[in-house]
């Protein structure tokens, strides 16, 4: 089984461990593990309002002042986040990229592992883990993956704030990466 | 013989439907034209044709707008991606 789609977490060590289990001709595992990451941007914008160069008496007040102005306008910091999939599917897509994966390089292991369902910051989401006889091949690989599960897996992401759900927007440069691997082909 | 049709994400919470089954309609073939006809129904279906970069999958296969649709087939349509 080298697809999961899963709401428990994952011991990546374990996994690892597998890849190689019972054989010698393994060089090297690459693997990548993403984790569901605190939003800093509301923090950020408070510190820049406050400013670095008053007194530390005024920064109490008009740290105030700025909480209360960020929450109007800053992305409100993540707190929960919600991993909905397309079932069969989403399956299916990752399988396909496994395949393809294992078309552009000589790949003796490969496991890949998506939870959904909810998050929190610090929570492992993803996990990629690539075995061949070299780590060329093995970080190549692992990073393909990475790559076109961003682009082509049928995941969404929902952020929870203290101001309602909010659906995660797309990212262009994330089709970016994904679009390099073709230019070699 | 009818088709099921399925939205996901945000698309689905706007049209307040997971998924529909539908008596294809005479002179609906395509995936594009499918969709036009769910946004003609107007008030929230009109999603379907304001989501931007709107993504389709016919029998979980991720698709175009000018693929073929035939009665007893899967169709989804979903925004694009945020997994990883």
């Amino acid at each position: 089984m080298s697809v999961s789609v899963q709401e428990a977490d994952f011991d990546a060590g374990a996994e690892i461990a597998a890849l190689s289990a019972g054989r010698d001709d393994v060089g090297a595992v690459a693997s990548f593990t993403g984790l569901v990451r605190a939003d800093k941007q509301a923090d950020a914008a408070v510190a820049a309002r406050v400013g670095a160069d008053e007194t530390p008496a005024l920064q109490g007040g008009r740290a105030k002042d700025a909480l209360l102005a960020v929450a109007d306008d800053a992305p409100p910091a993540v707190q929960v986040m919600t991993l909905e999939h397309y079932p069969g599917m989403t399956e299916k897509a990752l399988e396909a990229i496994v395949d393809e994966a294992r078309g552009r390089w000589d790949l003796y292991g490969v496991r890949v592992i998506h939870r959904v369902g909810r998050l929190v910051p610090g929570d492992r989401i993803v996990f990629v883990a690539v075995a061949s006889a070299h780590r060329g091949e093995a970080f190549a690989a692992c990073e393909f993956i990475m790559d076109y599960l961003k682009t082509r897996a049928p995941f969404w992401k929902k952020e929870e704030t203290p101001d309602g759900g909010r659906w995660v927007d797309a990212r262009e440069s994330d089709d970016h990466a994904a679009g390099r691997w073709d230019a070699g082909k | 013989m009818n088709i099921k049709i399925l939205f996901f994400a945000g698309l689905r919470e706007a049209l307040g439907t997971g998924s529909e089954a539908l008596a294809l309609p005479t002179g609906i073939a395509t995936v594009g034209a499918l969709r036009d006809h769910l946004a003609a129904r107007g008030e929230a279906w009109t999603a379907l044709a304001t989501t931007k970069n709107l993504r389709a999958a016919v029998n979980q296969h991720m698709v175009g707008a000018e693929a073929a649709v035939k009665p007893g087939d899967e169709v989804a349509f979903f925004p694009p991606v945020t997994g990883g």
